[in-house]
């Protein structure tokens, strides 16, 4: 009775939510994929605080029709990724411009917008938009990225038939200091195609931005991601990922700053002998503002043969809080399965705090799968080791909390786009030593 | 010149004294041999010396060419000339042997006021002195002491004191856990830095290290303090005898 009650409320704040959203027309296909996810919505209702799903991580912010403003920060550092030969597309608020962005066009790939398609029927298209959302619903639901799906706008639909020449990038700058994005993403990678793609920027005062990535067999994707350093914003993602055989799917996120960032991962690993990693470095400092950082992960293995990754390290001090929840699920069989995860944070101070839920649910009997979830302070032995060697206190510390980022990193293959991160690290942990 | 006067030093969240009044003193160019029972005071009178966090000096003084160490932070201690060969070198996972060294150097060259040596410089320099305790390139490139075998741990603490060039070295049983061979590469290493000005303080509890390494002063400490003070045929009486009648004679 209870369940039911809280359901009915649900609903009610989903169909109030939807009362005051701007609901998309578009071409035939796209139209019926809103709806399709409008009517999920209203049967799953909003997230709630009291939702297992989301123990550790208040929706409230990411619900509400409007948003907070956050104040726009002028960001001195290099453009990220700015000296990699690339294809760049700029989102203002999460809208495309098209004046600040390349031109949609480059070898082995076909690119085309959320707006363009609504008038096209580019079949790849139709079927991946919000099928693998829907796909994603269960066994957990995840209403806001059905709510994404009914909603979005705008949006690139990618699709590479072979080796892309160039990494894709997508900057998100804001323009505006209430600016709300949703922006929902396609990507199609064909038998033997390999992409990077590459988001950075802080978006909007709120983003919500979906992703829905299809690795055919033989096929390589590599996400490299940075979630923008202005303080106060909010930004909510979902990525998901179906891949094929004798496929790999990397993706790296780097968040420094914003006051919540929730990133969630639903990872299908459907053919056989393929390669998932999913993995993030985070540095927060409660002193610049709230700082709420979220990982939440969902590896499926259906195939056999497949190995998965999971990396997260955060850095939390002045009562930043960290979160992660990892999932490894084996299907019945998925024989000779590889799970690896492992969470880590490094609290600089009491008043941070790193909440943790590793879960692995196993129904094949030969597999491999391990995880581990830690939470410690800088080592005294390692901070009078370098300081003996005449390294001055902070810079010891500088270098202890870059140490224990750096595993996340070594996840990123690229030396370049390693590089371009590291330093950006760098200057982030040298901003906030003490 | 080290001079130690009368230091006493207990933990500082227990009210256990370790050092009980340790009176040394090694003038410069002079190599010195610590000897003592395990659990005397040995390393905690080097990490006292060096800063480590968990002591608490309650009388007594410690100072290098004048310089009150004990008040200085570790990094300054460093800069100024002291240097201390870990027992129990640290794996420090994710950084890179030669980023540290690299910082270290730049870090006590600032601290002094000195130009910071450039990328190039410093490669050269590291690269002969690594050739010379048999580093290879490898070891310089992974992270700090992680993986490294015992020896390999205290062959690179040498190559610490090769490039940071200080005053005073203090050994704390730099030889343990070296074979033979890699028990002359240190002796070598160090004697390559005796230069009549440069003091040693090795801390060991065999007469092995000590035919390589001259010593010119041996001291036996016991219980926190430093019980006998003699020539380098104390380290062979104690190497004969043990510690027994030495400490019967103090008792
Ligand atoms: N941090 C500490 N906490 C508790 N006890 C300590 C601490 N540091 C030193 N001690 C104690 O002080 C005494 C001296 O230890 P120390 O390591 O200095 O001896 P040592 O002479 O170097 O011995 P060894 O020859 O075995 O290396 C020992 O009894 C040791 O247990
Ligand atoms: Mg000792």
């Amino acid at each position: 009775m209870r369940r039911a009650q809280a359901l009915a409320a649900k609903r009610e704040a989903a169909a109030e939510r939807l009362s005051r959203a701007d609901l998309p027309k578009g071409g035939a296909w796209v139209t019926a994929a809103r709806e399709n996810a409008l009517e999920r919505l209203h049967r799953m209702g909003l997230p709630t605080r009291r939702d297992e799903y989301w123990r550790f991580t208040r929706p409230d912010a990411l619900i509400t029709a409007q948003t907070a403003p956050v104040p726009l920060m002028v960001d001195e550092d290099a453009p990220q990724f700015g000296e990699l030969d690339r294809l760049n597309l700029v989102f203002v608020d999460g809208v495309l411009d098209a004046a600040q962005s390349d031109a949609l066009a480059m070898d082995n790939v076909e690119i085309t917008t959320l707006e363009q398609a609504a008038t096209q029927d580019i079949h790849w298209a139709r079927d991946l938009f919000g099928v693998l959302e829907t796909q994603g619903q269960a066994p957990v639901e995840r209403p806001l990225a059905a709510l994404n799906t009914a909603t979005a706008t705008q949006g690139l639909l990618i699709r590479v038939t072979g080796q892309a020449p160039r990494p894709i990038s997508v900057t998100y700058l804001r323009g505006n200091e209430a600016g709300d994005g949703v922006v929902h993403h396609v990507i199609r990678l064909e038998k033997g195609a390999a992409l990077t793609f590459l988001e950075s920027g802080p978006a909007a005062a709120r983003l919500s931005a979906v992703t829905e990535v299809d690795v055919a067999d033989g096929a390589s994707f590599n996400h490299i991601r940075t979630q923008g350093r202005d303080h106060g914003r909010r930004a909510l993602t979902h990525l998901f990922a179906r891949i094929g055989s004798d496929a790999s799917f990397k993706s790296f996120s780097l968040t420094v700053n914003g006051a919540l960032s929730r990133n969630e991962y639903v990872i299908t690993l459907e053919g056989d002998d393929s390669h998932a990693t999913v993995s993030g470095a985070v540095a927060g400092d409660g002193n610049d503002g709230p700082f709420h950082q979220d990982d939440t992960v969902f590896i499926t293995h259906a195939g056999e043969r497949c190995e998965s990754r999971q990396v997260f390290k955060k850095v939390l001090r002045n009562g930043a809080t960290g979160v992660f929840q990892g999932k490894i699920l084996v299907s019945p069989g998925a024989q000779k399965t590889d799970g690896y995860q492992i969470s880590q944070a490094l609290l600089l101070d009491e008043d941070s705090q790193f909440l943790a839920k590793p879960e692995l649910e196993i129904h094949a009997d030969d597999v491999a799968c391990s995880h581990g979830a830690t939470v410690g302070a800088i080592d005294d032995e390692a901070l009078f080791y370098l300081m003996s060697r005449g390294v001055p206190r902070r810079l010891a510390q500088d270098m202890l909390v870059l140490a224990f980022l750096s595993e996340a990193l070594d996840e990123i293959d690229n030396d370049a786009i390693r590089d371009d991160i590291q330093t950006r690290l760098e200057l982030w942990v040298e901003r906030h030593s003490a | 010149m080290l001079e130690i006067k009368d230091l006493h030093v207990k933990l500082a969240e227990e009210d256990k004294e370790i050092l009980k009044g340790l009176s040394l003193t090694v003038p410069s160019g002079e190599v010195h041999a610590i000897m003592g029972p395990n659990g005397s005071g040995k390393s905690t009178m080097s990490y006292v010396l060096s800063g480590k966090e968990g002591y608490e000096v309650t009388s007594g003084s410690a100072t290098l060419d004048g310089v009150d160490l004990l008040a200085m932070e570790p990094e300054e201690r460093a800069a100024a000339g002291l240097f201390l060969a870990f027992q129990y070198p640290v794996e420090i996972p994710g950084v890179g042997n030669m980023t540290f060294l690299r910082t270290a150097v730049n870090s006590q060259r600032k601290l002094r006021g000195e130009e910071e040596l450039s990328a190039a410089e410093f490669l050269k320099l590291v690269r002969a002195k690594a050739k010379s305790l048999k580093i290879d390139a490898d070891m310089l490139k992974r992270p700090v002491n992680v993986g490294f075998s015992g020896g390999e741990k205290k062959r690179n603490e040498i190559l610490q004191m090769a490039m940071l060039e200080p005053k005073m070295c203090i050994l704390d049983e730099t030889d343990s856990g070296l074979d033979v061979d890699a028990m002359k590469l240190v002796a070598e290493g160090v004697n390559a830095l005796r230069d009549g000005k440069r003091s040693f303080l090795v801390i060991t509890h065999y007469q092995r290290l000590l035919d390589h390494i001259k010593p010119d002063v041996v001291h036996i400490m016991a219980a926190g303090r430093i019980i006998k003070t003699g020539g380098p045929e104390l380290a062979l009486e104690v190497e004969h005898n043990g510690y027994a009648d030495l400490l019967a004679e103090v008792a």
